[in-house]
């Protein structure tokens, strides 16, 4: 129970600090998840809105291979991204291997289907009458796009969080291709992870309740998001 | 009045099964025409192949230059669905959507909303949100938001089917004038026969997917073209007669062992011909009535059943015989079941049918 107490007494003490490990592993989650989900929400939303309105055949395989992406092993697109980034690998030229952009394109690659699976389920959820309504009141197929993706932009919104909670909590990915590097790759999974093996207590309970707030921040936004009123 | 919208050999199939098929119909300028037909007839299919939004088979031609390019048809036309589906948006942007998909300029757009959404007394909800709005409010907006694009043809499928009766009277009121002083020409979709009455310049009967028959309202209610159109339009009185003789003037059937004195002759060549009788020009009395009315029959009253504003009468006269009256009269006259009664209707109010549908 001591261990316990203490433990979160240093937490405290260091967040009310802002104690520069805890301020560098939280900018550098925020970094590197924040750009793997911008870059999943520019390439996810588009691809997602596509699938949920185009109709070709083998959309439901497509369909599939973007649901199994939603459930892919953080430590199998760690080792796959490793492979590619290695000195020898494929892309060993970029030099990338232990950096912040493997980390991204790892986390890209973790939050990219769930982007766009849930994105292709917001699509599909608007009033297909709506589709011919506004076909009805002359809108060019771009225009229907847009509408629609902006009606869907709550259930869209509930997608890019989901996309960016996976990120923020994996842990297996990102200590494979950033190799946890302290100020520059170490971010808070890795961190508390790092410090628990350590028995630093105290820091990995401070890193552990800034992921929860964030973590509660995007679930927060999510129930707004599902919770609003829909016109008639 | 010119042709505004001809289609010809209008089909439309669904699953491989032909849901649709019109030899001909035609939208004049200015009028409006309601498609008049009961659930599952295919009238909101006909409005969807009218305004080119299915694939359809056949001619559409809009002001007679052949229907090609959807999209610049679709432009200058609105349409109006069962449901309001609107944009989650303000009610203003809603109202003004046609226009901001025309690239029409900010101020225009934000003054023709206006002023559509002001015609269908909705002006003052123009900075709610859509999702704020009771039903009858979003559907009043989403035929500002047509009117607003000042349509060359106006289609309403069925528009205030989802409403309660006070709105729904409400807004048919608010409708007839918007379209009125508008001069739209306009389509209008429904089942129900007071909203056909009320808006139609002419009515065209759909059933089972084909045009039945075309007419002014006035006529149509009258003089349905057969069985399955009368029974549709109200005319729950068909009753299979015999012509005993026919002049220039008056026509005499033998309806069970009762006399019929009728001023329509038979259709051509029928000796059998189906009477119609509107049950709302059936005069109901205790006793015969000194009026100029040739026909009046006792009867015995089988059932009386209030319906809406109207109170239905079914009467054994030796023929079975409906007869709508209001809640007054029958309140005045205490009808009952097995009450002896006298009903009795004048000779122009019969109209009659060949016995079985031609064509």
């Amino acid at each position: 129970m001591d261990l316990i107490l203490a433990g979160i007494s240093e937490a405290a003490a260091r967040l009310v600090t802002l104690d520069p490990d805890v301020r560098e592993a939280t900018s550098a989650a925020l970094v590197v998840s924040g750009s793997a989900t911008l870059i999943s929400i520019a390439t996810g939303v588009p691809a997602g809105a596509w699938l949920g309105l185009s109709s070709f055949r083998g959309r439901e395989l497509v369909l599939s291979l973007v649901n199994t992406g939603m459930g892919l092993p953080p430590v199998v697109v760690g080792l796959f991204v490793a492979v590619l980034v290695w000195r020898s690998g494929p892309f060993g030229a970029l030099d990338w291997y232990c950096t912040r952009q493997a980390m991204v394109v790892a986390q890209y690659l973790l939050a990219a289907p769930t982007v766009a699976g849930l994105t292709a389920i917001a699509i599909q959820s608007v009033d297909p009458m709506l589709r011919l309504q506004l076909a009805a009141l002359g809108a060019t197929r771009g225009q229907t796009l847009a509408i629609l993706v902006r009606e869907a932009r709550l259930p869209i919104l509930t997608a890019a969080m989901a996309g960016f909670g996976a990120v923020i909590s994996e842990i297996g990915a990102s200590l494979m291709v950033g190799c946890n590097i302290k100020g520059d790759t170490r971010i808070l999974t890795t961190a508390i992870a790092l410090d628990t093996s350590k028995g630093e207590f105290g820091s990995a309970f401070a890193l552990a309740f800034i992921l929860l707030l964030l973590v509660f921040a995007v679930n927060a936004v999510t129930t707004w998001a599902q919770q609003r009123r829909r016109p008639l | 009045m010119a042709d505004m919208l001809e289609a010809d050999e209008l089909t439309v199939a669904r699953g491989g099964r032909e849901v649709l098929r019109l030899e001909r119909l035609v939208v004049r300028e200015h009028e409006t025409l309601v498609v008049l037909g009961p659930n599952g007839a295919g009238k909101t299919t006909l409005v969807q192949a009218l305004a080119s939004l299915i694939p359809y088979g056949g001619t559409l031609r809009f002001r007679g230059e052949l229907v090609r390019d959807s999209l610049a048809y679709r432009r200058r036309i609105a349409v109006v669905f069962q449901r309001p589906l609107l944009l989650d948006r303000s009610v203003r942007e809603n109202a003004g959507l046609g226009l901001a998909l025309r690239g029409v300029a900010h101020d225009d757009r934000d003054r023709r909303a206006n002023a559509a959404l002001a015609r269908l007394g909705v002006a003052h909800l123009a900075e709610r949100p859509a999702w704020a709005l009771s039903g009858g409010e979003a559907q009043r907006v989403s035929i500002a938001r047509a009117l607003a694009l000042d349509p060359e043809i106006l289609f309403l499928d069925e528009p205030f089917a989802g409403l309660d009766a006070p709105a729904r009277e409400s807004a048919i009121a608010d409708l007839a004038r918007a379209v009125r002083d508008g001069g739209a020409t306009t389509v209008l979709v429904t089942h129900d026969r007071d909203e056909a009455l009320s808006l139609a310049d002419r009515v065209a009967v759909l059933i089972a997917g084909r045009i039945r028959q075309v007419d002014p309202a006035e006529s149509l209610f009258v003089r349905p073209v057969d069985p399955e159109v009368a029974e549709f339009v109200g005319v729950e009185n068909i009753l299979p007669a015999r012509v005993q003789a026919s002049d220039d003037e008056l026509t005499r059937l033998l309806l069970a062992d009762h006399v019929l004195e009728v001023t329509a002759t038979p259709p051509a060549g029928e000796m059998f011909p189906l009477v119609g009788i509107p049950p709302d020009d059936i005069v109901i009395a205790r006793e015969t009535p000194a009026t100029s009315a040739r026909n009046a029959f006792a009867g015995r009253i089988v059932r009386v059943e209030p319906i809406g504003r109207r109170v239905r009468v079914v009467l054994d006269c030796g023929f079975p015989l409906v007869a709508h009256v209001t809640h007054r009269s029958a309140r005045e006259l205490s009808l009952r079941a097995g009450d002896d009664v006298v009903a009795s209707f004048k000779a122009t109010t019969p109209h009659l049918l060949a016995r079985y549908r031609r064509g």
